[in-house]
Protein backbone atom coordinates (compact mmCIF):
# COMPACT_ATOMS: atom_id res chain seq x y z
CA UNK A 1 0.00 0.00 0.00
CA UNK A 2 2.74 2.42 1.02
CA UNK A 3 6.18 2.08 -0.44
CA UNK A 4 8.88 4.42 0.83
CA UNK A 5 12.11 4.07 -1.04
CA UNK A 6 15.44 5.66 -0.11
CA UNK A 7 14.29 9.04 1.18
CA UNK A 8 16.72 11.71 2.37
CA UNK A 9 15.29 14.69 4.21
CA UNK A 10 17.17 17.79 5.33
CA UNK A 11 16.36 20.64 7.70
CA UNK A 12 18.63 23.25 6.21
CA UNK A 13 22.09 21.73 6.50
CA UNK A 14 21.00 19.01 8.91
CA UNK A 15 20.64 15.61 7.32
CA UNK A 16 17.68 14.31 9.31
CA UNK A 17 16.64 11.20 7.38
CA UNK A 18 19.37 9.15 5.77
CA UNK A 19 18.25 6.80 3.04
CA UNK A 20 15.21 5.31 4.73
CA UNK A 21 13.09 2.67 2.98
CA UNK A 22 10.09 0.78 4.32
CA UNK A 23 6.79 -0.71 3.28
CA UNK A 24 3.31 -0.91 4.72
CA UNK A 25 1.10 -3.64 3.27
CA UNK A 26 -2.66 -3.72 3.08
CA UNK A 27 -4.28 -4.39 6.47
CA UNK A 28 -1.03 -4.25 8.44
CA UNK A 29 -0.11 -2.31 11.54
CA UNK A 30 3.47 -1.18 11.05
CA UNK A 31 5.36 0.75 13.67
CA UNK A 32 8.41 2.98 13.54
CA UNK A 33 10.06 3.11 16.92
CA UNK A 34 13.03 5.06 18.10
CA UNK A 35 14.23 7.61 20.57
CA UNK A 36 13.31 11.26 20.62
CA UNK A 37 14.97 12.92 17.61
CA UNK A 38 15.49 9.72 15.64
CA UNK A 39 13.42 11.14 12.78
CA UNK A 40 10.13 9.33 13.22
CA UNK A 41 7.88 12.37 12.85
CA UNK A 42 10.01 13.72 10.03
CA UNK A 43 9.32 10.53 8.10
CA UNK A 44 5.56 10.85 8.59
CA UNK A 45 5.63 14.52 7.63
CA UNK A 46 7.53 13.61 4.47
CA UNK A 47 5.12 10.82 3.58
CA UNK A 48 2.13 13.17 3.83
CA UNK A 49 3.85 15.92 1.85
CA UNK A 50 4.48 18.56 4.51
CA UNK A 51 8.21 17.98 4.00
CA UNK A 52 9.97 16.86 0.83
CA UNK A 53 12.66 14.27 0.27
CA UNK A 54 15.62 15.15 -1.95
CA UNK A 55 15.91 11.63 -3.29
CA UNK A 56 14.02 8.40 -3.73
CA UNK A 57 10.29 7.98 -4.01
CA UNK A 58 7.16 7.59 -1.96
CA UNK A 59 4.42 5.54 -3.55
CA UNK A 60 0.96 5.25 -2.09
CA UNK A 61 -1.52 2.89 -3.79
CA UNK A 62 0.89 2.81 -6.76
CA UNK A 63 0.85 6.59 -7.10
CA UNK A 64 4.05 8.61 -6.77
CA UNK A 65 3.47 11.36 -4.21
CA UNK A 66 6.47 13.49 -5.25
CA UNK A 67 4.49 16.19 -7.01
CA UNK A 68 1.27 16.01 -4.99
CA UNK A 69 0.77 18.89 -2.51
CA UNK A 70 0.04 17.97 1.12
CA UNK A 71 -3.60 19.02 0.98
CA UNK A 72 -4.25 16.65 -1.95
CA UNK A 73 -2.82 13.58 -0.23
CA UNK A 74 -5.87 13.23 2.01
CA UNK A 75 -8.08 12.72 -1.02
CA UNK A 76 -5.97 9.72 -2.01
CA UNK A 77 -6.93 8.01 1.25
CA UNK A 78 -4.16 8.85 3.68
CA UNK A 79 -4.95 10.44 7.03
CA UNK A 80 -2.24 11.77 9.29
CA UNK A 81 -2.91 12.26 13.02
CA UNK A 82 -0.04 14.57 13.89
CA UNK A 83 2.23 14.63 16.89
CA UNK A 84 0.83 16.70 19.73
CA UNK A 85 -2.72 16.09 18.40
CA UNK A 86 -3.07 19.55 16.94
CA UNK A 87 -6.83 19.66 17.19
CA UNK A 88 -8.36 23.03 16.38
CA UNK A 89 -8.55 24.36 19.94
CA UNK A 90 -11.11 27.07 19.35
CA UNK A 91 -13.48 24.94 17.32
CA UNK A 92 -16.04 22.52 18.75
CA UNK A 93 -15.53 18.76 18.74
CA UNK A 94 -18.03 18.37 15.94
CA UNK A 95 -16.47 21.16 13.87
CA UNK A 96 -13.09 19.46 14.25
CA UNK A 97 -14.59 16.22 12.96
CA UNK A 98 -16.23 18.08 10.07
CA UNK A 99 -12.81 19.47 9.14
CA UNK A 100 -11.55 15.89 9.06
CA UNK A 101 -14.15 15.21 6.38
CA UNK A 102 -13.22 18.35 4.43
CA UNK A 103 -12.45 16.43 1.24
CA UNK A 104 -15.45 14.14 1.57
CA UNK A 105 -18.86 14.50 -0.08
CA UNK A 106 -21.39 16.18 2.19
CA UNK A 107 -23.57 13.06 2.22
CA UNK A 108 -20.84 10.98 3.87
CA UNK A 109 -20.40 13.31 6.85
CA UNK A 110 -23.44 12.18 8.86
CA UNK A 111 -22.75 8.41 8.62
CA UNK A 112 -19.04 9.01 9.31
CA UNK A 113 -19.88 11.11 12.36
CA UNK A 114 -22.06 8.30 13.67
CA UNK A 115 -19.29 5.77 13.10
CA UNK A 116 -16.67 7.91 14.86
CA UNK A 117 -19.06 8.67 17.73
CA UNK A 118 -19.62 4.89 17.99
CA UNK A 119 -15.86 4.36 18.31
CA UNK A 120 -15.41 7.28 20.70
CA UNK A 121 -18.60 7.70 22.75
CA UNK A 122 -16.86 10.35 24.85
CA UNK A 123 -16.65 12.62 21.82
CA UNK A 124 -20.39 12.37 21.28
CA UNK A 125 -21.02 13.55 24.85
CA UNK A 126 -18.79 16.55 24.21
CA UNK A 127 -19.67 17.33 20.63
CA UNK A 128 -20.65 20.96 21.27
CA UNK A 129 -17.69 21.58 23.54
CA UNK A 130 -14.72 23.63 22.36
CA UNK A 131 -11.79 21.27 21.72
CA UNK A 132 -9.35 23.33 23.81
CA UNK A 133 -11.32 22.44 26.94
CA UNK A 134 -10.94 18.67 26.44
CA UNK A 135 -8.46 16.61 28.45
CA UNK A 136 -5.32 15.30 26.75
CA UNK A 137 -6.80 11.83 26.26
CA UNK A 138 -10.00 13.26 24.81
CA UNK A 139 -8.01 15.47 22.47
CA UNK A 140 -6.10 12.41 21.26
CA UNK A 141 -9.40 10.62 20.62
CA UNK A 142 -10.62 13.69 18.77
CA UNK A 143 -7.46 13.83 16.66
CA UNK A 144 -7.86 10.14 15.77
CA UNK A 145 -11.58 10.55 15.10
CA UNK A 146 -10.83 13.55 12.91
CA UNK A 147 -8.38 11.44 10.91
CA UNK A 148 -10.95 8.66 10.51
CA UNK A 149 -13.55 11.11 9.16
CA UNK A 150 -11.88 11.01 5.75
CA UNK A 151 -12.42 7.23 5.40
CA UNK A 152 -8.68 6.66 5.13
CA UNK A 153 -7.16 3.54 3.64
CA UNK A 154 -4.00 4.30 5.62
CA UNK A 155 -4.06 5.93 9.03
CA UNK A 156 -0.77 7.41 10.25
CA UNK A 157 -0.56 7.97 13.99
CA UNK A 158 2.26 10.08 15.37
CA UNK A 159 2.92 9.44 19.08
CA UNK A 160 -0.71 8.83 20.07
CA UNK A 161 0.33 7.95 23.64
CA UNK A 162 2.43 11.05 24.21
CA UNK A 163 1.75 12.75 27.52
CA UNK A 164 -1.12 10.45 28.49
CA UNK A 165 -1.66 8.62 31.76
CA UNK A 166 -1.03 4.83 31.56
CA UNK A 167 -4.74 4.00 31.69
CA UNK A 168 -5.40 6.31 28.74
CA UNK A 169 -2.47 4.81 26.83
CA UNK A 170 -4.15 1.40 27.27
CA UNK A 171 -7.40 2.84 25.93
CA UNK A 172 -5.74 4.40 22.91
CA UNK A 173 -3.98 1.13 22.06
CA UNK A 174 -7.25 -0.79 22.50
CA UNK A 175 -8.72 1.51 19.88
CA UNK A 176 -5.74 0.90 17.59
CA UNK A 177 -6.34 -2.88 17.97
CA UNK A 178 -10.02 -2.42 17.16
CA UNK A 179 -9.21 -0.37 14.07
CA UNK A 180 -6.74 -3.04 12.99
CA UNK A 181 -9.35 -5.78 13.41
CA UNK A 182 -11.74 -3.65 11.39
CA UNK A 183 -9.25 -3.75 8.52
CA UNK A 184 -7.69 -0.26 8.72
CA UNK A 185 -4.04 -0.16 7.70
CA UNK A 186 -2.01 1.74 10.27
CA UNK A 187 1.44 3.27 10.34
CA UNK A 188 2.25 3.95 13.97
CA UNK A 189 5.09 6.09 15.25
CA UNK A 190 5.83 5.66 18.93
CA UNK A 191 8.38 6.26 21.65
CA UNK A 192 6.49 3.76 23.78
CA UNK A 193 8.18 0.87 21.99
CA UNK A 194 6.75 -1.93 24.11
CA UNK A 195 3.14 -0.90 23.49
CA UNK A 196 3.76 -0.18 19.84
CA UNK A 197 5.44 -3.54 19.16
CA UNK A 198 2.69 -5.39 21.02
CA UNK A 199 0.05 -4.20 18.53
CA UNK A 200 2.22 -4.15 15.42
CA UNK A 201 2.54 -6.81 12.75
CA UNK A 202 5.94 -5.47 11.82
CA UNK A 203 8.26 -2.81 13.11
CA UNK A 204 11.25 -0.75 12.08
CA UNK A 205 13.77 0.61 14.58
CA UNK A 206 15.05 4.05 13.75
CA UNK A 207 18.26 5.56 15.06
CA UNK A 208 19.48 9.05 14.11
CA UNK A 209 17.75 9.01 10.77
CA UNK A 210 18.56 5.42 9.76
CA UNK A 211 16.72 2.13 10.02
CA UNK A 212 18.89 -0.15 12.17
CA UNK A 213 16.60 -3.13 12.71
CA UNK A 214 13.40 -4.57 11.34
CA UNK A 215 11.23 -7.58 12.03
CA UNK A 216 7.83 -8.69 13.21
CA UNK A 217 6.46 -7.12 16.35
CA UNK A 218 7.28 -10.10 18.53
CA UNK A 219 10.73 -10.58 17.00
CA UNK A 220 11.68 -7.05 17.89
CA UNK A 221 10.08 -7.35 21.33
CA UNK A 222 12.45 -10.23 22.05
CA UNK A 223 15.50 -8.87 20.23
CA UNK A 224 18.29 -8.36 22.77
CA UNK A 225 19.59 -5.13 21.26
CA UNK A 226 16.12 -3.62 21.00
CA UNK A 227 15.29 -4.72 24.51
CA UNK A 228 18.39 -3.08 25.83
CA UNK A 229 17.98 0.18 23.98
CA UNK A 230 14.23 0.73 24.01
CA UNK A 231 12.48 -1.64 26.37
CA UNK A 232 14.44 -0.97 29.53
CA UNK A 233 16.63 -4.11 29.51
CA UNK B 1 -29.75 66.81 21.77
CA UNK B 2 -26.29 67.60 20.52
CA UNK B 3 -25.13 64.69 22.67
CA UNK B 4 -27.41 62.28 20.77
CA UNK B 5 -26.37 63.82 17.47
CA UNK B 6 -22.75 63.16 18.40
CA UNK B 7 -23.56 59.58 19.35
CA UNK B 8 -25.18 59.03 15.94
CA UNK B 9 -22.25 60.59 14.07
CA UNK B 10 -19.79 58.61 16.19
CA UNK B 11 -21.52 55.29 15.67
CA UNK B 12 -21.80 55.81 11.92
CA UNK B 13 -18.14 56.79 11.62
CA UNK B 14 -17.30 53.86 13.88
CA UNK B 15 -19.29 51.52 11.63
CA UNK B 16 -17.03 52.46 8.74
CA UNK B 17 -13.93 51.95 10.89
CA UNK B 18 -15.32 48.58 11.94
CA UNK B 19 -15.77 47.45 8.32
CA UNK B 20 -12.16 48.43 7.55
CA UNK B 21 -10.89 46.92 10.80
CA UNK B 22 -12.46 43.59 9.83
CA UNK B 23 -10.13 43.45 6.84
CA UNK B 24 -7.09 44.02 9.05
CA UNK B 25 -8.19 41.55 11.65
CA UNK B 26 -9.15 38.74 9.26
CA UNK B 27 -5.91 39.00 7.34
CA UNK B 28 -3.94 39.13 10.58
CA UNK B 29 -5.84 36.14 11.92
CA UNK B 30 -4.96 33.96 8.97
CA UNK B 31 -1.71 35.31 7.50
CA UNK B 32 -0.33 36.66 10.79
CA UNK B 33 0.68 39.86 9.02
CA UNK B 34 -0.37 43.49 9.21
CA UNK B 35 -1.46 44.53 5.76
CA UNK B 36 -0.66 48.23 5.83
CA UNK B 37 -1.75 48.55 2.22
CA UNK B 38 -5.32 47.86 3.33
CA UNK B 39 -6.07 51.58 3.78
CA UNK B 40 -5.04 52.31 0.22
CA UNK B 41 -7.38 49.67 -1.13
CA UNK B 42 -10.12 51.85 0.41
CA UNK B 43 -8.90 54.75 -1.68
CA UNK B 44 -8.85 52.67 -4.89
CA UNK B 45 -12.41 51.54 -4.19
CA UNK B 46 -13.55 55.12 -3.75
CA UNK B 47 -11.88 56.22 -7.01
CA UNK B 48 -13.47 53.35 -8.94
CA UNK B 49 -16.90 54.32 -7.64
CA UNK B 50 -16.17 58.01 -8.32
CA UNK B 51 -15.32 57.41 -11.96
CA UNK B 52 -18.09 54.86 -12.47
CA UNK B 53 -20.67 57.38 -11.31
CA UNK B 54 -19.04 60.58 -12.57
CA UNK B 55 -17.51 59.64 -15.92
CA UNK B 56 -19.64 56.68 -16.94
CA UNK B 57 -22.86 57.88 -15.31
CA UNK B 58 -23.56 54.50 -13.77
CA UNK B 59 -26.11 54.34 -10.96
CA UNK B 60 -24.60 54.36 -7.42
CA UNK B 61 -25.33 50.66 -6.88
CA UNK B 62 -23.39 49.74 -10.00
CA UNK B 63 -20.57 52.02 -8.83
CA UNK B 64 -20.36 50.23 -5.50
CA UNK B 65 -20.50 46.78 -7.08
CA UNK B 66 -17.76 47.72 -9.54
CA UNK B 67 -15.60 49.13 -6.71
CA UNK B 68 -16.05 45.91 -4.73
CA UNK B 69 -15.14 43.75 -7.75
CA UNK B 70 -12.05 45.77 -8.63
CA UNK B 71 -10.79 45.79 -5.05
CA UNK B 72 -11.43 42.06 -4.61
CA UNK B 73 -9.21 41.34 -7.58
CA UNK B 74 -6.69 43.96 -6.43
CA UNK B 75 -6.51 42.43 -2.94
CA UNK B 76 -5.93 38.94 -4.33
CA UNK B 77 -3.30 40.26 -6.74
CA UNK B 78 -1.44 42.09 -3.94
CA UNK B 79 -1.41 38.90 -1.87
CA UNK B 80 -0.27 36.76 -4.79
CA UNK B 81 2.46 39.09 -6.04
CA UNK B 82 3.75 40.83 -2.91
CA UNK B 83 3.04 38.65 0.12
CA UNK B 84 2.88 35.04 -1.06
CA UNK B 85 6.55 34.91 -2.08
CA UNK B 86 7.36 36.01 1.49
CA UNK B 87 5.30 33.33 3.24
CA UNK B 88 8.42 31.94 4.93
CA UNK B 89 10.19 35.28 5.39
CA UNK B 90 10.58 37.04 8.75
CA UNK B 91 7.61 39.18 9.69
CA UNK B 92 9.62 42.39 9.47
CA UNK B 93 10.23 41.79 5.75
CA UNK B 94 6.51 41.30 5.19
CA UNK B 95 5.68 44.43 7.17
CA UNK B 96 8.07 46.56 5.13
CA UNK B 97 6.68 45.06 1.93
CA UNK B 98 3.18 46.03 3.05
CA UNK B 99 4.30 49.61 3.58
CA UNK B 100 5.91 49.50 0.13
CA UNK B 101 2.66 48.29 -1.43
CA UNK B 102 0.87 51.12 0.34
CA UNK B 103 3.16 53.74 -1.23
CA UNK B 104 2.93 51.96 -4.56
CA UNK B 105 -0.86 52.23 -4.56
CA UNK B 106 -0.82 55.89 -3.48
CA UNK B 107 1.67 56.86 -6.14
CA UNK B 108 -0.07 54.84 -8.83
CA UNK B 109 -3.30 56.63 -7.99
CA UNK B 110 -1.54 59.98 -8.20
CA UNK B 111 -0.07 59.04 -11.58
CA UNK B 112 -3.36 57.76 -12.95
CA UNK B 113 -5.82 60.22 -11.46
CA UNK B 114 -3.75 63.23 -10.44
CA UNK B 115 -2.98 64.67 -7.03
CA UNK B 116 -5.83 67.16 -7.01
CA UNK B 117 -8.58 66.51 -4.49
CA UNK B 118 -11.83 65.42 -6.10
CA UNK B 119 -15.28 66.08 -4.71
CA UNK B 120 -17.04 62.78 -4.20
CA UNK B 121 -20.78 62.59 -4.84
CA UNK B 122 -22.39 60.70 -1.95
CA UNK B 123 -24.10 57.52 -3.07
CA UNK B 124 -27.27 58.32 -1.10
CA UNK B 125 -29.15 61.46 -0.07
CA UNK B 126 -28.16 63.68 -2.96
CA UNK B 127 -31.66 64.54 -4.16
CA UNK B 128 -33.19 67.13 -1.86
CA UNK B 129 -33.01 66.09 1.77
CA UNK B 130 -29.77 64.43 2.83
CA UNK B 131 -30.93 63.43 6.27
CA UNK B 132 -33.78 61.94 8.17
CA UNK B 133 -35.33 64.21 10.82
CA UNK B 134 -35.86 62.21 14.00
CA UNK B 135 -36.93 65.23 16.09
CA UNK B 136 -37.53 68.12 13.66
CA UNK B 137 -34.89 70.80 13.99
CA UNK B 138 -33.07 69.03 16.79
CA UNK B 139 -32.12 65.44 16.03
CA UNK B 140 -31.39 64.10 12.58
CA UNK B 141 -29.48 61.27 11.01
CA UNK B 142 -28.02 61.48 7.52
CA UNK B 143 -28.87 58.80 4.99
CA UNK B 144 -25.17 58.06 4.65
CA UNK B 145 -24.99 57.42 8.41
CA UNK B 146 -28.01 55.11 8.22
CA UNK B 147 -26.46 53.26 5.30
CA UNK B 148 -23.09 52.94 7.09
CA UNK B 149 -24.67 51.47 10.20
CA UNK B 150 -26.86 49.12 8.17
CA UNK B 151 -23.88 47.97 6.08
CA UNK B 152 -21.85 47.34 9.21
CA UNK B 153 -24.62 45.22 10.74
CA UNK B 154 -25.13 43.26 7.51
CA UNK B 155 -21.38 42.65 7.15
CA UNK B 156 -21.04 41.51 10.76
CA UNK B 157 -24.00 39.15 10.58
CA UNK B 158 -22.84 37.87 7.21
CA UNK B 159 -19.30 37.20 8.39
CA UNK B 160 -20.46 35.56 11.60
CA UNK B 161 -22.68 33.20 9.62
CA UNK B 162 -19.93 32.59 7.07
CA UNK B 163 -17.23 31.67 9.59
CA UNK B 164 -19.62 29.80 11.90
CA UNK B 165 -21.80 27.84 9.49
CA UNK B 166 -20.16 27.32 6.11
CA UNK B 167 -17.51 24.80 5.18
CA UNK B 168 -15.23 27.46 3.67
CA UNK B 169 -15.66 29.71 6.70
CA UNK B 170 -14.78 26.90 9.08
CA UNK B 171 -11.78 26.03 6.94
CA UNK B 172 -10.70 29.64 7.31
CA UNK B 173 -10.85 29.37 11.10
CA UNK B 174 -8.96 26.09 10.96
CA UNK B 175 -6.23 27.75 8.87
CA UNK B 176 -5.96 30.68 11.25
CA UNK B 177 -5.37 28.25 14.13
CA UNK B 178 -2.96 25.79 12.58
CA UNK B 179 -2.00 25.84 8.91
CA UNK B 180 -0.14 22.53 9.05
CA UNK B 181 -3.04 20.67 10.61
CA UNK B 182 -5.43 22.38 8.17
CA UNK B 183 -3.38 21.00 5.28
CA UNK B 184 -3.59 17.52 6.78
CA UNK B 185 -7.39 17.89 6.60
CA UNK B 186 -7.10 18.57 2.87
CA UNK B 187 -7.65 22.31 3.13
CA UNK B 188 -5.83 24.35 0.47
CA UNK B 189 -4.15 26.93 2.71
CA UNK B 190 -2.99 29.20 -0.11
CA UNK B 191 -6.48 29.37 -1.59
CA UNK B 192 -7.90 30.14 1.85
CA UNK B 193 -5.45 32.99 2.41
CA UNK B 194 -6.28 34.35 -1.02
CA UNK B 195 -9.99 34.19 -0.20
CA UNK B 196 -9.38 36.10 3.05
CA UNK B 197 -7.64 38.89 1.17
CA UNK B 198 -10.53 38.94 -1.32
CA UNK B 199 -13.11 39.34 1.43
CA UNK B 200 -11.07 41.97 3.30
CA UNK B 201 -10.51 44.01 0.14
CA UNK B 202 -14.16 43.80 -0.89
CA UNK B 203 -15.04 45.22 2.53
CA UNK B 204 -12.40 47.92 2.08
CA UNK B 205 -14.06 49.01 -1.17
CA UNK B 206 -17.42 49.24 0.55
CA UNK B 207 -15.88 51.23 3.40
CA UNK B 208 -14.14 53.54 0.93
CA UNK B 209 -17.39 54.42 -0.78
CA UNK B 210 -19.16 54.98 2.57
CA UNK B 211 -16.26 57.03 3.92
CA UNK B 212 -16.18 59.30 0.88
CA UNK B 213 -19.96 59.65 0.96
CA UNK B 214 -19.77 60.87 4.55
CA UNK B 215 -16.66 63.05 4.03
CA UNK B 216 -16.84 63.82 0.31
CA UNK B 217 -13.25 64.54 -0.63
CA UNK B 218 -11.06 62.12 -2.50
CA UNK B 219 -7.31 62.15 -3.07
CA UNK B 220 -4.58 59.49 -3.40
CA UNK B 221 -3.89 59.68 0.34
CA UNK B 222 -7.54 59.49 1.38
CA UNK B 223 -7.16 55.93 2.62
CA UNK B 224 -4.14 56.32 4.84
CA UNK B 225 -5.59 58.00 7.94
CA UNK B 226 -8.81 55.91 8.06
CA UNK B 227 -6.56 52.91 7.43
CA UNK B 228 -4.37 53.70 10.42
CA UNK B 229 -7.40 54.43 12.58
CA UNK B 230 -9.12 51.20 11.59
CA UNK B 231 -5.89 49.36 12.35
CA UNK B 232 -5.97 51.08 15.74
CA UNK B 233 -9.59 49.96 16.12
CA UNK B 234 -8.60 46.37 15.33
CA UNK B 235 -5.82 46.47 17.93
CA UNK B 236 -8.14 48.25 20.39
CA UNK B 237 -10.76 45.50 20.07
CA UNK B 238 -8.16 42.73 19.96
CA UNK B 239 -6.48 41.93 16.66
CA UNK B 240 -7.66 38.64 15.19
CA UNK B 241 -11.09 38.92 16.83
CA UNK B 242 -14.07 39.68 14.59
CA UNK B 243 -16.35 40.98 17.38
CA UNK B 244 -13.31 42.92 18.61
CA UNK B 245 -13.08 44.74 15.27
CA UNK B 246 -16.72 45.78 15.61
CA UNK B 247 -16.37 46.93 19.19
CA UNK B 248 -13.05 48.68 18.55
CA UNK B 249 -14.38 50.40 15.43
CA UNK B 250 -17.55 51.73 17.07
CA UNK B 251 -15.73 52.87 20.22
CA UNK B 252 -13.04 54.58 18.20
CA UNK B 253 -15.62 56.44 16.09
CA UNK B 254 -17.55 57.57 19.16
CA UNK B 255 -14.40 58.62 21.04
CA UNK B 256 -13.16 60.56 18.02
CA UNK B 257 -16.42 62.48 17.57
CA UNK B 258 -16.79 63.15 21.31
CA UNK B 259 -13.20 64.33 21.61
CA UNK B 260 -13.82 66.65 18.67
CA UNK B 261 -17.05 67.95 20.16
CA UNK B 262 -16.07 68.34 23.81
CA UNK B 263 -12.29 68.67 23.82
CA UNK B 264 -11.03 70.11 20.56
CA UNK B 265 -11.21 69.02 16.93
CA UNK B 266 -7.46 69.53 16.69
CA UNK B 267 -6.91 67.08 19.51
CA UNK B 268 -9.47 64.45 18.53
CA UNK B 269 -6.92 62.15 16.89
CA UNK B 270 -4.54 62.58 19.81
CA UNK B 271 -7.28 61.60 22.24
CA UNK B 272 -8.07 58.51 20.12
CA UNK B 273 -4.48 57.31 20.23
CA UNK B 274 -4.12 58.19 23.92
CA UNK B 275 -7.10 55.95 24.67
CA UNK B 276 -5.49 53.20 22.62
CA UNK B 277 -2.28 53.45 24.62
CA UNK B 278 -4.16 53.27 27.91
CA UNK B 279 -6.19 50.24 26.77
CA UNK B 280 -3.07 48.44 25.63
CA UNK B 281 -1.34 49.16 28.94
CA UNK B 282 -4.23 47.62 30.84
CA UNK B 283 -5.18 44.89 28.36
CA UNK B 284 -2.24 44.18 26.03
CA UNK B 285 -4.33 41.86 23.83
CA UNK B 286 -7.05 44.48 23.29
CA UNK B 287 -10.58 44.51 24.68
CA UNK B 288 -11.76 41.16 23.30
CA UNK B 289 -8.42 39.68 22.28
CA UNK B 290 -6.94 36.64 23.91
CA UNK B 291 -3.39 36.84 25.08
CA UNK B 292 -1.62 33.83 23.64
CA UNK B 293 1.90 33.47 24.98
CA UNK B 294 4.39 32.51 22.33
CA UNK B 295 5.52 28.92 22.67
CA UNK B 296 9.25 28.38 22.82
Amino acid sequence: MLNVNDINVYYGAIHAIKGVSFQVNDGEVVTLIGANGAGKSTILNTVCGLLRSRTGSIEFLDKNLASIPAHKVVELGMAHVPEGRRVFQQMTVEENLEMGAYTQARSTIAPNLERVYGQFPRLKERRKQVAGTLSGGEQQMLAMGRGLMSNPKLLMLDEPSMGLAPILVEQIFDIIRQLHQGGTTILLVEQNARMALSVADRGYVLETGKIVATGTGSELLHDEAVKKAYLGG
Amino acid sequence: MSFLNNVITGVSLGSIYAIIALGYTMVYGIAKMLNFAHGDVIMVGAYVCFFAMGSFHLPPVAGVVLAVLVCTVLGMAIERLAYKPLRAAPSLAVLITAIGVSYFLQNSAQLLWGAATKVFTPIVGTSGNSSLELIPGQLSISYVAVLSIVCCIVVMVGLTLFTGQTKLGKAMRACSEDKGAAQLMGIDVNATISMTFAIGSALAALAGVLMCSAYPTLSPTTGSLPGIKAFTAAVFGGIGSVPGALLGGILLGVIEIFAGAYVSTDLSDAVVFAVLIIVLLVRPAGLLGRYVPEKV
